[in-house]
Formats: C-alpha cells, structure tokens, sequence
C-alpha cells in the first residue's frame, strides 16, 4: 500500500479529491467531482462521433428523399437509384476510376515496398536522406502543386516526343505518384518491427536473397502489403486534384463526375453514389476485420499449440 | 566457412540491391524531382503569344538565357495575390486550433476509456478515411444549407447571430458559403489527422505520474496542465502539423463550401492554370507555396530530431 491508503500502481479517480494520509479532509478541493469528469468524457466522445458520422449518415437519408431539395425531406423514394442506373457518365466515371485504382494500388504496393525496403535494410547507400525526404514530400505536398507540377511535366515531354496522351496513363501516374508514399509509410512501419535474426537465420541456412524475402520476409509483411493495398486503392478511388490535373478529354474519372455536379449544387444523384460507396467500404471493412480476428485467433492457436508440443 | 553464408558476394550490384534501391529512386527522381524543377523552371518564363517562351535559346550560335522575375514581382505587388496567402495560412491555423480544441479532449478520453472499448473507438475514428473525403465534405453542403440539419439546430438555438458578430457569416440565417461552413467542413476532414497522433502519444503515457502529482497535493486540473499537457506536447506538434500542412494548400473543401470571400491559395493556382491559362504565374505561385510549407515542416522535423536526441 502507498502512504496514501491506496494500493500501488492504482490511480486516483480522473477528477477524484486529493486526499490525505488516514482520510484527513481534503487538503486541495477538486475542481470538478470524478462523476461530472467521466460523464464529460463521455459526452465528448459521443458529440466527436456525432460530428464525424453526421455527414454520413445525411448522405445515406437523404439517398432516398423524393424531393430534389436534399435538405428538404420529401418522401420515401428510390427514384434516384433508379436513374443511377441509366446515368451512363457516372457509371463510366466509375469504371475508369475502378481500373485506375486497381493499377495504382498495385504499382503503389510493388514501389513503396521496395522503398521501405531501401529504407530499413540499407542503412548506407548514395543520397539516403535525400531519397527518404522525396519518398514523404508527397504526404505533405498540396495536391494542386503536385498535379501542377506532373501536368507541366507531361506536357513538356509530349511537345517533345508526342506522347503520353492525357488520360488514363497519366492519371494513373500522379495516383501511383501519392499512392507509393503511403503504401512505403505502411510497409516500413512493418518492417521495422520485424526481427531481423529470422531473415539472417534463412541466409546462414544457404537461402539466396530473393529466396529469403520470398519465404521468410513476404509472408510476415503480407497483411501490412494489403492493407497499403487497400488505403492506395481507395486514395485513387477518391482523388479529384489531381486526376483534373492529368485528366484528357473523354477521360474524367467517378470523382471526377461528383466534384463537378457537387460544385453546381445539391444534387440527390451524389447522395445515391455516396449510399453505394459506403455500404461496400463498410462491408469490406466488417469483412476484413472479421478476417483479421480470425487469423490472430488462429496464430495464437498455433503459437500455443507450438509450446504444448514442446514441453 | 562454407560459401553460401554470404551469397550476396555473388550478384553483381544491377541486381539484388542495386535494383531494390535504384527502381523506386528512378521512379522518384523522374516523377517527383523532374517536376518539381520544370516548375521552377516555369515560373521563371514568360508566357508568349501561345505557349511558354524556352528559357534558353540558340541564337547566331550563342546560347541565350532568359530569366525572368517578373511572376514573382507580380505576385509579390498584386493584393489578390498576397490576400490568398494571408487568407489560407490564417484558416489554416484556426482550423488547427479548432481540430485541437475538439481532437485533444477527444484522444484524451479515448486514451482512458477502457482497454477493451479503446480498439472499437479507434477502428470507429479511421473508419472515415476509407469513405469518399469528396462526398463527406459534399454532405456539408446539404447539411449547412436552407433547411438542412445542422442549419436548422444553429439557426434555432439563435447561434446564427453570435456568428455573425464573430464575422464568420456574412448575414445571420445564411450559413453556406461563408468563412464558418469553410472551416467546419476543413476541421472535419482534418480532425481525425489530429486524434490519431494525440491518441498515440496519451495513450503511452505513463499514469504513475499522476498519481505521483497527486501524491505531491496537485488537484486533477492542475496536474492534468503541468503533467499531461507538457507530456503530451509530441503529439501536439504532430497533430498540428498534420493538420496545418495540408490546409494551407487545400483546393476542394473551399471550393465546395467556401464563398466569394474565402479564396485560398489552391484556388488561385488552379485558376491560373485553367481560366488563364498562365502556367508560369502559376508556378511562381507553387514555389512561394512549397517554401511556405517547408518552412514549419523543417522546423517540425528538427524539433523531432532534437526530441529524438533528448530521448537516448
């Protein structure tokens, strides 16, 4: 027990009154009591989450609102889904976006692995700092710069050879451009925590470099590579900046097509996109998690199982 | 010693590692670096009659080097210009303090909720980032417009009139548009940027300390000011910087939901380049950017670099 009557290592109530030893009267009043402290805690949570789900939760109501005026409620209808389905530029905008994210996410995963790989294997090699300084310069650089700069870029070199057109290539550039240093951010957290004696332990045993990252460094890094997979992938799909920059005639992207209705005004076809997008981000999400508590209910499992055979 | 201990001898240096560092260093030197000097490049040319004058040109076999300040001169006189600085770095900052007066209050009790809700709460914080950030700041619109949800309640809780005497609305009634729906829309897309590094910093800290103030006679406020607060500065800085960077350069949030007095930098660089078709102002306008940005970013990275230092 510490002197003050509590046992150690337990706190005092948040807000709680600073007693003495033996219960003495409380030296220092409390500004406010540990009831009024928790029950503030818990308001605030909830009134963040409020502010955070909102907008959501608008988006998806108003989805099925008869009147065309999205902050006016008109009725139950499922009008807008049905133009939804005939709205042939949106489900266009959609299918390029589609394509330009699987591509991006792809290339963004291959190029930000072998970045974090540089980064935490190699601590020595020409230009290190400069080159880990490029790889993070676009998580802090605005979109419109970057897109800017790509875009007096391209036009300069396809003055000078002719291509590539503006389109679906270059917009997939500037995504792969972002994408890669999110996905090197996630990879690189991954591989720090790695221990490094397994994959010395693979060469000391005759394995070759690509042997030892195929056998023993991928399949530790995987879930880290899906999950930089599907951030990359879902940047992509949300891009607007930087896809207008690179964007060529007859190529406009999902965002795209909702950036410039959103910019004219409300309009309920957004909405019904808006439902749509987040009933799946929200099942892939319940998925994925599901998945996740799976595999680490069944790693712990075999990790157990692995000690009992041992002993 | 057997000859496989170390079979990287064996490869010559184009492959192996070679390749590993060189292909995302190629890529980054010619997508990021390459553009980035055709920028300068840019700003420091002139606009012809149609296109971009060549910077340096060949002529009766002398080479010719023109640089030209002019984009920088006319941005540094012309108003527009300055305002759009001024205005995006002074939203920016409010929307840095607004994220941090909501994020700090939220990570901390999300840092002492218990253990086994803190996964859920956070997983419930992130989970906004995988939906669309374009149609979570398009559903402002409908909810700060005539009739909306959020209109309605400020507008019937007579806040509308403590805003206008703010200045963050033009008239009382009319929240779209305006200085307020900017910054609502900026904070929240921004706020999750500042929970997440409060959160992480919180979270580690070690609650002995107050108990040890406690011990020491501080009341919960005090100790909360002299011990968290300083504790927690690392996760201060990170949050703001998160949040302050990309503000400063933001283009959608205020062209859905800003108005005709809220013109930010983004903005104009984007009307350069589109409406006026003057990729050299343009540029010479994303250079003073990046600069504007740098700045706080390497003074951000040497403060870690010395809080590292103090840590060993």
């Amino acid at each position: 027990m510490s002197p003050h009557g509590r046992p150690k290592g337990e706190l005092p109530p948040l807000g709680g009154a600073a007693r003495s030893a033996g219960g003495a009267p409380v030296r220092k009043r409390a500004l406010f009591s540990a009831g009024f402290a928790k029950n503030f805690g818990r308001l605030w949570l909830v009134a963040g989450f409020l502010f955070l789900y909102l907008p959501m939760v608008a988006l998806v109501v108003f989805s099925f609102n008869h009147s065309r005026l999205p902050s006016h409620w008109g009725g139950f209808s499922l009008e807008w889904y049905a133009k939804l389905a005939g709205d042939d530029e949106m489900i266009n905008g959609l299918w390029l976006s589609f394509k330009i994210a699987l591509l991006s996410a792809t290339g963004s995963v291959v190029l930000g692995t072998m970045a974090a790989f540089s980064l935490v294997k190699y601590k020595r090699f020409f230009g290190r700092t400069f080159f880990s300084g490029m790889v993070s310069a676009p998580l802090v650089m605005p979109e419109v710069i970057q897109g800017l700069s790509l875009l007096l870029m391209l036009v300069a070199i396809q003055h000078a050879i002719g291509f590539p057109e503006r389109g679906l290539v270059t917009i997939w550039l500037g995504h792969l451009m972002i994408g890669m240093s999110y996905a090197t951010v996630v990879v690189k957290a991954r591989l720090q925590t790695l221990n490094p004696q397994l994959e010395e332990a693979a060469m000391d045993l005759g394995a070759r470099p690509w042997q030892v990252f195929t056998l023993v460094t991928l399949p530790m890094i995987a879930q880290s590579l899906v999950s930089a997979w599907l951030l990359t992938f879902s940047l992509s799909l949300d891009d607007v900046v930087v896809s207008e920059f690179l964007s060529g005639p007859g190529a406009t992207t999902m965002p795209m097509v909702i950036f410039s209705r959103a910019r004219l005004g409300l309009d309920p076809s957004v909405n019904a996109v808006a439902t749509v997008i987040i009933v799946v981000v929200a099942t892939g999400v319940a998925l994925a998690s599901i998945l996740v508590a799976r595999n680490e209910r069944r790693r712990a499992a075999e990790i157990s199982a692995a000690y009992r055979d041992d002993s | 010693m057997e000859p496989t201990r170390h079979p990287r001898n064996g490869t010559p240096w184009w492959r192996g590692r070679g390749l590993v560092i060189g292909i995302p260093y190629g890529w980054l030197l010619l997508f990021f670096l390459a553009p980035f000097i055709i920028v300068a490049k840019y700003s420091v040319s002139e606009m012809g009659d149609i296109r971009v004058e060549d910077l340096v040109t060949y002529t009766d076999g002398a080479v010719k080097l023109a640089v030209k300040f002019t984009n920088y001169v006319l941005v540094a006189t012309d108003s527009l210009y300055r305002n759009a600085y001024l205005a995006s770095l002074k939203y920016a900052l409010v929307t840095t303090l607004c994220c941090l007066f909501i994020g700090y209050p939220f990570a901390y009790f999300m840092a002492r909720a218990k253990a086994t809700l803190q996964p859920l709460l956070l997983m419930l914080v992130m989970l906004p980032f995988w939906t669309s950030f374009l149609l979570r700041v398009y559903a402002w619109k409908g909810l700060l417009d005539d009739g909306g949800w959020v209109a309605d309640a400020i507008i019937g809780m007579h806040l509308d009139t403590l805003l206008f005497k703010l200045g963050l609305i033009e008239t009382p009634g009319q929240l779209m548009h305006t200085t307020f729906s900017l910054l609502i829309g900026m904070a929240y897309t921004y706020l999750p940027f500042m929970i997440l590094p409060l959160y992480a910093n919180l979270s580690k800290m070690d609650l002995r300390l107050l108990e040890a103030a406690s011990d020491l006679g501080a009341t919960p406020w005090v100790a909360f000011w002299r011990v968290t607060v300083p504790l927690s500065k690392a996760g201060i800085v990170a949050g703001s910087m998160l949040v302050f960077i990309p503000c400063v350069g933001e283009y959608v949030t205020p062209e859905l939901l800003g108005g005709p007095t809220t013109l930010m930098i983004g903005r104009v660089i984007w009307d350069e380049n589109f409406s006026n078709n003057d990729p050299p102002t343009a540029a010479a306008i994303a250079v003073i950017l990046v600069l504007l940005i740098v700045v706080p970013l390497a003074l951000f990275n040497r403060y870690q670099a010395q809080a590292e230092e103090a840590a060993k």
